[in-house]
């Protein structure tokens, strides 16, 4: 699972939960896979993710490079873009949890994967 | 020739100089071409117009600003074959000639000059020729000013000499239909279905899409570079696939956690046990497009966990009609249940049914919702065709049906590809409950497969009873 979707996840939809974000990690294994950059793209995804939470969603997993702010002009910063391509695109969880803030509920990732299946008795 | 101008030119046409192309289309999908098209020119913002109304032909007669938007529709089309530059085309082959000797030098100059190698492509549509008899249609066309050298591997300019003898194979007419010369311009993408092929594939399911569709839904749904596309039921993610073809960044979510992980039963037939590394990643791997594989997830799409402000710009999908496939949801009828703490580890959540009405209905308004304005949402949906209307199809006051073909899957069914493109945001109350009445595909298909299975139980009771009769008026 990468960055830039634990970004886009909550767990609202549970009974019983109001905000539901953002989900906490927890990280058995990282991977980073290096992936061709895309100046246009990573600039286009800015406006669209909460940075406060991928920041600390980055710190949590071990990515400090990351700025506490998203810096003026961005679309013409290629260090800094880079910076975000890194943590949004090239690093994966491969094994961990994702953990709904207001009930502790975890939703295991495996093989990159998370499983966001609810039972029965959750819905 | 009657020529029918579907825009009468006005002053900024006029001030352009159209040109007349002949755009070859693939005898397959049929139903679909238009709605290709014009998602094409939506998307490159081209204009294109009719020389001649279309009708069951091969290809269409149009005229387009320049050559530069012929190639970017091209660029992208999977039903084209091939755009060439009309030069010149008649009912018959005398009348071809003489109208091909009146095309204007000045328009041929560019390509036929000295330093210009060249070829003559002879077609001749549904019908069979000997080369010899090619050879002659060829040199019929000696007259042509042309100064370069032949070069049949790599010309520069390729000429197209088409005779045109129908649809129907086996049975030809003595004398072609129509028949075309003209420069080719461009080809379409036929070559990507044969790359993306099922067959060479790294991960597919029981309900894989072809290629060929899935590229055809990409287009519809405008995907293009930097374009966030999710499948909301991705199964093996053939239409990931193509949406990746085209610069779409990709998610998908599934129920089933054994298919995403790549551990159902293998869907080739000689396949005993499916490779370790099957998944919707490694198909992206295979087609060098890692880079646009962002996630999927196991995830019943009664319950989506996604961000309520987040919007894609395509939701391409074909949704489980529970006939290859259960629909069905988490969820259980019995009140107040709890699942017990010490079975958390291990339990299976129950399911209930998930009916096409429901499924449907999550569908458009969730697209509503999560789709930007002017973006689409590309999804099949089953019909009864006695029973079709446009009145049976969704429907969500935010979302414009912009397109709508039909592919036959039996004499009774078919399935059609609905494009719905976003107008505005919701209010609240639209992304609450709102009625769409749609009848359940499968009560039907199951009560027609009963009754056809009975049909045939009485048809062969019968036959059995005239052999019998039969027997017996032999014996005595
Ligand atoms: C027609 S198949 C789609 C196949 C897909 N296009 C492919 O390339 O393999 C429908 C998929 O929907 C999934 N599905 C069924 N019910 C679901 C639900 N409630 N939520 C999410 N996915 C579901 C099935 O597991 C199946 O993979």
């Amino acid at each position: 699972m990468k960055l830039l979707t634990h970004n886009m996840l909550t767990s609202k939809c549970m009974k019983g939960v109001s905000i539901g974000y953002p989900l906490a990690i927890k990280a058995l294994d990282i991977r980073t896979v290096e992936v061709d950059f895309n100046p246009e793209f990573v600039a286009k995804m800015i406006p669209k993710i909460d940075w406060t939470v991928l920041h600390g969603a980055a710190e949590s997993i071990g990515q400090t490079d990351l700025p506490k702010e998203v810096v003026d002009n961005y679309e013409n910063n290629e260090e800094f873009l880079k910076k975000v391509h890194h943590v949004l695109l090239e690093v994966d969880v491969i094994d961990g949890e994702l953990i709904c803030p207001e009930t502790g509920r975890k939703f295991p990732i495996n093989n990159g994967i998370p499983n966001m299946l609810l039972n029965e008795d959750e819905v | 020739m009657i020529e029918e101008k579907s825009h009468l030119p006005n002053r900024s046409n006029m001030s352009k100089s159209w040109t007349k192309y002949l755009l070859w289309f693939a005898q397959e999908h049929v139903d679909f071409r238009f709605a290709e098209i014009n998602s094409l020119m939506s998307l490159f913002n081209i204009e294109m117009r009719f020389v001649r109304k279309p009708k069951d032909e091969p290809y269409w007669i149009v005229e387009f600003p320049s050559e530069v938007e012929v190639k970017l529709l091209a660029s992208r089309s999977v039903s084209l074959r091939n755009c060439i530059e009309l030069w010149a085309h008649a009912p018959n082959v005398q009348k071809l000639h003489e109208e091909l000797k009146l095309y204007p030098k000045s328009l041929m100059q560019p390509y036929i000059q000295a330093d210009k190698s060249f070829k003559i492509e002879v077609d001749t549509f549904c019908k069979h020729f000997s080369q010899k008899e090619k050879v002659d249609k060829l040199e019929a066309f000696s007259y042509l000013p042309v100064d370069g050298p032949v070069d049949l591997k790599t010309p520069d300019v390729t000429f197209q000499y088409i005779e045109y003898y129908g649809i129907i194979p086996h049975c030809p007419p003595e004398q072609p239909y129509e028949v075309f010369f003209g420069r080719w311009v461009a080809s379409g993408l036929r070559q990507l279905i044969k790359k993306l092929s099922l067959k060479t594939r790294k991960f597919i399911g029981n309900t894989s899409m072809d290629p060929q569709l899935s590229l055809l839904m990409a287009n519809q749904a405008k995907v293009t570079d930097g374009s966030l596309v999710l499948d909301p039921f991705v199964g093996s993610g053939s239409l990931l696939v193509a949406a990746t073809q085209f610069g779409g960044y990709v998610w998908g979510t599934d129920i089933d956690y054994l298919m995403l992980h790549g551990r159902t039963r293998p869907s080739r037939i000689h396949q005993k046990t499916r490779d370790r590394d099957e998944s919707v990643r490694a198909n992206m791997k295979q087609y060098n497009m890692e880079h646009r594989y962002m996630d999927v997830l196991v995830n019943d799409f009664a319950t989506p966990f996604w961000r309520e402000d987040f919007r894609f710009d395509a939701v391409i999908t074909d949704p489980p009609y529970g006939i290859r496939e259960a629909t069905e949801r988490v969820g259980t009828k019995k009140e107040g249940y709890e699942v017990k703490a010490e079975h958390l580890p291990t339990h299976i959540p129950a399911k209930i049914e998930y009916g096409i009405s429901n499924i449907y209905k999550d569908l458009l308004r969730f697209s509503a919702r999560h789709l930007r304005v002017g973006g689409r949402l590309v999804c099949w949906f089953p019909v009864f065709r006695e029973d079709y209307t446009e009145n049976v199809l969704p429907h969500h006051p935010c979302l414009e049906l912009v397109s709508n073909s039909e592919q036959t899957l039996s004499k009774v069914t078919s399935r059609r590809l609905l494009t719905f493109e976003k107008t505005r945001e919701p209010t609240e109350d639209e992304l609450d409950e709102y009625p769409v009445d749609i009848m359940d595909f499968r009560e039907k298909y199951f009560v027609i497969r009963e009754e056809t299975r009975k049909e045939r139980r009485m048809k062969e009771a019968k036959i059995r009873e005239d052999d019998r009769l039969r027997n017996l008026n032999k014996q005595s």
